[in-house]
């Protein structure tokens, strides 16, 4: 069987706090009162969900009215296996909902507990609360039939995080929404490429294994699924020592959302003996303030039971006291 | 046949800040949007196309933004492109506005560049751990702080230079009313008192996070004719390179060389620095303006920091360099290069303001993104090329 | 102003899933060999590189920037690049080459459509305020529009299942195809539904692909290709994002693409349709009638590659002229949720 290339998880999140400018601010502060509003447009059509621009003449749209909580399905679509993050986590209906009032359909979930045959377009059906709305999108719950609507409450996907609540024991519900908070968490499969998998899989054993270009003859490490000089993937191996030297680097003195090593550090471009690019790397095992351009290194391995697939088997580069390397040597890796 | 003449009729901007929570994403581009169609004095009927450029889309947590931002645009019903080259992006997206009317394709293009980063966080952006590498990535100022330190050993440039620029782009932020940051007050001592972040980059050499947006009408040649203070479009450039490869010359990188001198090359500049009367370049660590001096030809190699130091890059030097403040004032990073283009048309179209370049006749615009490797540059005149 | 022709196309296999990276240098690499030994061009011959990608599909920022090592890009090269379809990056190279500044263009578009979970990352292209923050998917958006159709009698399910048919016949006859085969209509109708009305027949497979277009001056054409594709007209436009606004049934932006371009005698069209009943209204607001050849290659519904499937319509179109094959072709690109955005091109021999 051939070698496939070696592919991780990749999972991407964050809670995007959105502000919402004042004609949704009114939607979302509306929401929280358990209230919808929609918004009159150029041709007097109103539009639910509000738009700050009309569709027809870009013009700032502020006339905010206020429509009902319950509506007619217009188009409806039929979700068995419900996403992370959708608003019921059972069989749900999607539907295109005229709310009474609005000229314009809503996009949201319908609820029939679990039923498929329980929908259909022309169907009125009202919306069901979240229990505590927090000035969101996702203050509507879900919808469900005005008439025989599911005996038991769907269950939902988490409420997302409120981004401004009233003043605490005031029992003010008219505190205004300005933000609201959506988070976005995606899962994706990384893949290497099968030139930079051999090289993990090096690693995992000790050793530093780059490619020469067939084409320039430069040896690259990581290896590379194209040349960036000559578009052809690099071929023949070429085992590296883990000794070499610091071409140039900075001292990262400043924490940041996410950072993995507590600053002061030292990020700096490693060139491996016989490597013609350098990579990315920490250097530890002196002061900071003795790091140099040209001085010589040399790779502070893990314990050998800690490696796996990762340059981090690497955990650091240190000095190895040698003679630095003089500035001509390496000042075309600059 | 040669392409079509253009010009820019009108500029706009919002005001930059780390966060505007006032607005929401389509009204940030309307602030944009709405000024530029009064200074250009067109309506939506006016307009043909609509060109939008922004950075990656994880910054906003949208997938192609310009999709649901159409009804703000008074894109329905028009054709809408949306560009992304990184941080060069803003400048790029010009040229493909510019591109729309040089081609006869189009009369009159509305064009906008916007970044929202206060709905998400760059840094976190920036250094998503991706499987199989080394966590030392530091968001941009990691990224670029070594190649800071390698110009100052190539140039032997003294310490200090950097802090020049810093203090002179602040102060000129100061005189410009939409800037993110304005310290007046700010001095070289003081910029070199701020903190260490990315040894050899200090706090106050670094551009701060925005949000904002800035937009611009380009027109063709009659209606150019028709406005009464048109930026006429004399030479665009575009270049890239690959992020890393052997021998790859990371301070002076020969794409953005390569760009200057096809700019020069089409203006009939020979001389850049006596024939271009200011520049509005990226410059989003206070060391990237001697670097990009030397790379734009207008200094010679190792050279840049002199006319730095000397203050030829000040509001009265010889070159005034961001006059409007720049990158280091304000940094919404998608708009941050269409920012560079449109406040070297507003020298030449003489809307300045406080910060107008006495005289200035010709700009350039600049721009770069990436790991240094996305070049755009635009210079553009008060006289209609011949 | 200059004219602009295709003279080479290439694409890659489309497949469930490769083992790629999500810079897509292992499927662009080959098909940049494939256009160069058609054309006898190097990469030192193309006078811009213009390409189509997007960051979510990767899961990362700049996924487009390691791209560019598949192009060997130094000496350094003069690109762009879209995050759109490379449908509209080809539009961006067609503009190059028009207004004189260039003689030549390569365009490319690649995507992993395969390293995330595809429905659920477009619903990242919704309103994020009042939309998005639901996670509908594009499938269920989809199916919503085809209801609207079969209930207002635009179309009938069997008329979905057709197209299916049709598509997956044609397919048999392309060798980079994701699928294809003889299929019953009877038989695609007896399936269940998979996100009711739509069945599985209706929606677009999930593709890993790449796709590649050169484009040359119609002077510069001569030279590299015997019978170039001469683009007659390429216009898109752009609806309303707000999808309770519009009627779905239509599509406003392709009618109006349409008839900007013009598109009588067209006699083989390639329609960027990522579910059955997108095809009916693409063709409908096109005018194209039952004499028009409809996706010969298969089409989107036997291999969507995300980023690249518009502008290997494109693709496509050209080469049943570049074969000899017709002299008018229509190639067809979409974009967003619901078919928010269109780009028709028309193509002729020269």
């Amino acid at each position: 069987m051939p070698e496939q290339p070696l592919s991780a998880p990749l999972d991407i999140g964050f809670d995007y706090t959105r502000s919402v400018g004042p004609v949704l601010g009114r939607f979302m502060t509306a929401l929280a009162q358990r209230r919808v509003l929609g918004v009159r447009g150029s041709d007097g059509r109103v539009h639910v969900p509000p738009v700050e621009y009309d569709p027809g003449t870009a013009e700032p749209l502020d006339e905010l009215v206020d429509v009902a909580a319950e509506g007619t399905v217009v188009s409806w679509s039929w979700t068995a296996d419900p996403l992370p993050g959708q608003p019921v986590q059972r069989p749900f209906a999607w539907a295109l909902i005229r709310l009474d009032g609005a000229d314009t359909a809503l996009l949201h979930a319908v609820d029939t507990g679990g039923e498929p045959t329980s929908v259909r377009s022309g169907q009125r059906v009202r919306i069901r609360w979240a229990d505590e709305p927090v000035g969101h999108i996702r203050d509507i719950a879900y919808f469900v039939p005005v008439t025989d609507p599911p005996a038991d409450a769907a269950p939902t996907a988490p409420a997302p995080p409120a981004a401004t609540s009233p003043e605490p024991g005031t029992g003010d519900d008219t505190a205004s929404v300005d933000t609201v908070i959506t988070p976005v968490h995606l899962n994706y499969t990384h893949s290497a490429s099968l030139e930079e998998s051999r090289y993990l899989r090096a690693l995992a054993d000790g050793r530093l294994l780059g490619q020469r270009c067939p084409a320039c003859g430069k040896v690259y490490i990581p290896p590379r699924g194209a040349c960036p000089t000559c578009g052809v993937p690099t071929t023949d191996e070429v085992e590296l020592p883990d000794t070499g030297i610091v071409t140039t680097f900075c001292i990262v003195n400043v924490p940041f959302l996410g950072q993995r090593i507590k600053p002061p550090y030292v990020g700096a471009y490693i060139l491996l003996d016989g490597a013609d690019i350098p990579f990315l790397h920490l250097v530890l095992g002196c002061e900071v303030s003795e790091v140099r351009m040209g001085m010589r290194v040399r790779a502070a391995w893990k314990p050998r039971d800690e490696w796996s697939t990762t340059l981090e088997n690497i955990a650091h580069f240190e000095p190895t006291g040698e003679a630095d390397a003089p500035y001509a040597s390496y000042a075309h890796h600059l | 046949m040669a392409k079509q003449r253009a010009a820019v009729l009108g500029t706009g901007q919002t005001h930059h800040r780390s966060k505007r929570t006032d607005v929401s994403m389509p009204g940030l581009l309307r602030e944009a949007v709405d000024r530029a169609m009064v200074d250009a004095d067109v309506g939506w009927s006016d307009i043909d196309a609509v060109v939008v450029g922004k950075a990656p889309d994880l910054f906003e947590g949208v997938m192609m933004p310009e999709l649901f931002l159409a009804d703000a645009l008074g894109a329905n019903g028009k054709p809408l492109l949306r560009v992304h080259t990184a941080g060069s992006v803003g400048g790029s997206t010009a040229l493909v506005a510019a591109s729309l009317v040089q081609s006869g394709v189009h009369r009159r293009v509305l064009t906008v560049a916007f970044e929202k980063q206060s709905e998400s966080n760059a840094m976190w952006a920036l250094s998503i751990r991706v499987p199989f590498t080394m966590p030392v990535g530091a968001g941009a100022g990691g990224y670029f702080a070594p190649h800071v330190r390698s110009y100052l050993r190539r140039s032997g440039a003294p310490e200090h230079v950097g802090a020049v620029v810093a203090a002179k782009d602040r102060r000129n932020g100061a005189l410009n009313p939409h800037a993110h940051l304005r310290q007046s007050d700010i001095t070289v001592d003081s910029v070199r008192a701020s903190q260490m972040l990315w040894d050899p980059i200090r706090y106050d050499e670094t551009c701060p996070s925005s949000d904002g947006a800035c937009a611009m009408v380009i027109g063709d040649e009659r209606a150019g004719d028709d406005s009464p203070a048109p930026a006429w479009i004399h030479a665009t450039a575009m270049r890239t390179e690959p992020t890393t490869f052997a021998g790859r010359d990371q301070v002076n990188p020969q794409a953005g060389k390569d760009a200057a001198t096809e700019l020069w090359r089409q203006a009939g500049i020979t001389d850049p620095l006596s024939q271009v009367d200011t520049a509005e370049i990226y410059v989003p660590f206070s060391w990237f303006e001697p670097m990009w001096l030397e790379n734009l030809g207008f200094a010679a190699d190792g050279e840049g920091w002199k006319l730095t130091e000397a203050g030829e890059t000040a509001l009265t030097g010889r070159l005034p360099v961001n006059p409007s403040g720049g990158v280091l004032s304000s940094n919404p990073i998608g708009a941050s290069g269409m920012l560079r283009f449109s406040e070297a048309a507003k020298q030449v179209m003489g809307r300045a303001g406080d910060y107008q370049v006495d005289g200035a006749r010709t700009a350039l615009g600049h721009a770069y993104g990436g790991g240094s490797q996305y070049f755009s540059m635009w210079l553009v005149g008060a006289v209609k090329p011949t | 102003m200059t004219e602009v022709a295709v003279v080479a196309f290439a694409q890659a296999p489309n497949v469930r899933r490769t083992h790629g990276t999500t810079n897509g240098v292992e499927m662009l690499v080959p098909i940049f060999d494939e256009v160069y030994t058609r054309t006898g061009l190097s990469k030192a011959d193309i006078g811009f590189w213009c390409s189509g990608s997007s960051d979510y599909l990767a899961g990362r920022a700049f996924s487009f920037i390691s791209a560019v090592d598949a192009i060997g890009a130094f000496p350094p090269i003069h690109e762009s690049h879209v995050e759109m379809d490379a449908a509209w990056a080809l539009y961006e190279a067609w503009l190059k080459i028009r207004m004189g500044e260039v003689d030549t263009a390569l365009v490319y578009g690649f995507g992993k459509s395969s390293a995330g979970d595809l429905r659920r990352v477009l619903s990242l292209q919704l309103d994020p305020y009042t939309v998005a923050p639901l996670w509908p998917d594009s499938v269920s958006i989809a199916a919503l529009q085809a209801r609207l159709g079969l209930e207002s009698g635009r179309w009938t399910e069997k008329d979905l299942a057709e197209v299916a048919a049709r598509s997956r016949r044609d397919a048999t006859g392309n060798p980079r195809a994701q699928f294809g085969g003889e299929t019953d209509v009877a038989a695609l109708l007896d399936a269940d539904p998979v996100a009711d009305p739509l069945r599985r027949h209706d929606i677009a497979p999930v593709t890993d692909g790449a796709a590649v277009i050169v484009l040359a001056s119609a002077e510069r054409a001569r030279d590299l290709a015997d019978r170039p594709a001469v683009i007659g007209g390429i216009e898109h436009r752009i609806d309303t994002p707000s999808l309770g606004a519009r009627d779905l049934t239509t599509s406003p932006s392709t009618r109006l693409a349409g008839e900007a371009v013009g598109t009588d005698g067209v006699e083989v069209a390639e329609l960027h349709a990522p579910f059955t009943h997108q095809e009916l209204i693409v063709r409908d607001e096109l005018g194209l009638g039952d004499a028009v050849r409809i996706n010969p290659s298969g089409g989107t519904l036997t291999g969507n590659p995300m980023f690249s499937a518009g502008l290997a319509r494109i693709g496509e179109a050209a080469q049943r002229i570049l074969d000899g094959e017709a002299t008018r072709t229509l190639g067809h690109a979409t974009s967003g949720p619901a078919l928010q955005q269109n780009l028709v091109t028309v193509l002729e021999r020269g």
